[in-house]
């Protein structure tokens, strides 16, 4: 799961980790009374979950409590296109204004699994500022790393070393070494799988703060942390998207208009693969899982069919546990039942494979029968591109 | 000839008497693999599925010799149900659930690898895996078992459907399998992609080997690697999630591109490099290896 700034520094700042003086704000009166607050030289920042917000526009420095009134208007509701949101953008609803800090220099701070050793890593480059990942590809060797023993964090020296590694005046290393390991101690309470602070800055009288942070949580681990789920922000997601949690169905929405319903998250990659491979576009991906129902199979439709962009499904089921003749069932109901009037395709494998086939022709419903995986994905474009 | 299991596995069910352990314990029974009992805590000494339950896994070795489990523990407590398996002396552990915490896997991997280390028998396949099979001798996990036929190639993937489809389309060709590993769709796993092409390579029954990967991580990267340097069998690949957008997670907890790194095009370029023979679609997995046994 993915949460704002505000609130990755919000718990940040619970584990001890020094973050600018600030305040979220959901209208203009409260972005302008926390700006008074903090003495009118301010930094307006857009909370949107994609990344890119200050090259997009979505984040400016007020030297006065006028500027940052007019930057506060400007920001607040405007529609931020950054390289992470695609061409529409996305909706600016809360702003976080904080204090403005003058900066000596900026670091980046990072922890991520590294799955090959299974095992986190504390990252910091003197690199700060930067896309993390293209300092990564020109100067690797400006990434210093130290791999978190399991059930020990972060230990203090190797807290030192990274912040002596990346050139953090003597002065500053304590204080610095300490937001480190309470960064790692966070990010390994919070169940988080990704832990951001770019930049870390040193100010100009010596402090060490996270000027930015990102943080996002392990999605499995939500059961143990109550207090996570407000958190989530149901704006920044898309609404067939949040629907589709809503019965555990895993649909993840694209710009294509060959809509598919698999079961099994790789089958159900290989299948937009191969709609691609004929020459269509798939509209989503979506996994229904192993144990589907009728019922979740009529939701599933449903989800899929509110997609404008829709011209026709492909269905692709491997029936193991989940027999063909009950998802043929379903999807002889779902189709009845939603009036479906875009074309349908069907494949199907596995178990009670000739009686879910039997079940699709005697329906009296226009059903397209493929026999295996090449076939359904040259039929399903063949009916989109109207050959 | 096969790897891990056979007709002698001895099989424990973690989670025996639930909806899931009971399900597919009778699927295996039916199968013919050597389930000796399941362990519940709390329900030692009952009879359930004609086999004896335990409180404890420990119990369960004592009494039945068993020397495989497999687990269908809901995702809080699944994590100390590996560790219950290789504290008793479990030699192959087989975790199906689906969403365990990466936290709660990091100590895991720890213990296992400290354990292999010392040169202790044990193996973890999974978490969130459809299991291991060796066809007519020994299923153990969700597959369906009639899809699979007894013969010479290993697959080796990371995904379940993915899997049911490529062998479905070897058995329909007639191409039987030695054995079928899931390695499951998590950040972290037990058996990797390596593991498993390390051990086809050693057993002379195994004469090709699939390998299914799909995007996030660079699993499949390594042991491309491995493959270019001392797998001379020939090996078929596949990746899923060619079109899959990058930064979001494709079902799997593990198939998510992230920072610029697990994407399809990479790790089929490593594999052809490697010398395997990358299919481009899922649709001719069969065919493509039914070309190579010619």
């Amino acid at each position: 799961m993915k949460i704002h700034e505000y609130q990755a520094k919000t718990i940040l700042a619970q584990y001890g980790v020094p973050v600018p003086k600030g305040k979220v704000a959901f209208t203009v009166e409260e972005a302008e009374t926390a700006a008074k607050e903090l003495g009118g030289f301010v930094v307006v920042k857009a909370q949107i979950h994609a990344g890119g917000r200050g090259k997009g526009g979505g984040v400016k420095v007020a030297k006065t409590l006028e500027d940052a009134g007019q930057h506060i208007r400007a920001i607040l509701g405007m529609q931020l296109v950054t390289h992470q949101t695609g061409p529409a953008g996305q909706k600016v609803q809360r702003l976080l204004v904080e204090e403005a800090l003058p900066i000596e220099k900026e670091y980046y701070l990072g922890i991520t699994l590294d799955r090959a050793t299974g095992k986190n890593v504390f990252m910091a480059s003197s690199e700060g500022g930067m896309e993390i990942e293209v300092v990564a590809a020109k100067t690797p060797e400006k990434i210093l790393k130290e791999t978190m023993e399991p059930g020990m964090g972060l230990s203090a020296y190797q807290a030192r070393k990274l912040a002596f590694g990346i050139g953090i005046p003597a002065a500053a290393v304590n204080g610095a070494a300490k937001a480190m390991m309470q960064l790692a101690k966070a990010y390994e309470e919070c169940d988080a799988s990704l832990a951001e602070i770019n930049p870390f800055i040193l100010t100009k009288d010596g402090r060490t703060l996270a000027l930015d942070a990102k943080i996002n949580l392990d999605d499995n681990a939500m059961f143990r942390h109550k207090e996570f789920i407000d958190l989530r922000d149901l704006a920044e997601e898309d609404p067939l998207e949040v629907e589709a949690s809503k019965f555990s169905l895993n649909y993840i929405k694209l710009d294509g208009n060959i809509a598919c319903m698999v079961n099994g998250a790789g089958l159900a990659m290989a299948t937009m693969d191969i709609i691609k491979y004929a020459g269509g576009e798939p509209a989503n991906f979506l996994d229904v899982g192993g144990g589907a129902n009728e019922e979740q199979i009529k939701n599933a439709f449903r989800i899929l069919l509110s997609d404008e962009a829709v011209k026709a499904v492909l269905i692709n089921i491997f029936g193991g546990i989940l027999r063909c003749d009950i998802l043929a069932a379903g999807v002889v109901n779902a189709t009845r039942e939603l009036h479906v009037a875009v074309p349908i395709v069907v494949r199907m494998e596995g178990t009670n494979v000739q009686e879910g086939k039997r079940i699709l022709q005697d329906s009296g419903l226009n059903f397209t029968v493929a026999e295996d995986m090449r076939d359904a994905a040259e039929k399903v474009v063949a009916v989109v591109s109207g050959k | 000839m096969s790897v891990l299991v056979n007709k002698h596995t001895r099989l424990l069910v973690q989670g025996y008497t639930g909806s899931q352990g009971t399900f597919h314990a009778q699927k295996s029974i039916e199968y013919g693999t050597n389930v000796v009992g399941g362990v519940t805590p709390g329900k030692g000494g009952q009879k359930h599925l004609d086999r004896p339950v335990f409180d404890t896994v420990a119990q369960g070795v004592k009494e039945t010799g068993a020397n495989a489990s497999v687990i269908f523990v809901p995702p809080p407590f699944a994590a100390d149900g590996i560790l219950e398996a290789v504290d008793a002396g479990i030699e192959v552990i087989v975790c199906i659930t689906e969403g365990i915490p990466v936290r709660d896997m990091i100590p895991v991997k720890r213990v296992i690898d400290e354990r292999a280390a010392s040169g202790k028998k044990v193996r973890l396949i999974g978490p969130n895996c459809p299991g291991i099979i060796t066809p007519e001798e020994c299923r153990i996990g969700i597959m369906p078992g009639h899809i699979h036929k007894k013969g010479n190639v290993g697959v080796v993937s990371r995904s379940g459907t993915l899997t049911y489809e490529a062998v479905g389309q070897l058995s329909a060709l007639g191409i039987g399998q030695s054995t079928c590993i899931g390695i499951g769709g998590d950040p972290i796993i037990g058996t990797t992609h390596l593991d498993a092409i390390q051990l086809f390579n050693e057993d002379p029954d195994t004469h090709v080997i699939v390998m299914i990967g799909e995007i996030g991580g660079n699993a499949e990267e390594t042991a491309a690697a491995y493959i270019k340097e001392h797998v001379k069998k020939p090996v078929v690949g596949f990746i899923a999630g060619q079109t899959a957008p990058p930064g979001r997670r494709m079902g799997h907890a593990g198939a998510i591109i992230s920072g610029g790194s697990g994407k399809a095009s990479d790790k089929m370029a490593a594999m052809r490099e490697a010398g395997i023979h990358v299919c481009d679609t899922p649709a001719v997995i069969g065919s493509s290896v039914a070309k190579l046994l010619k």
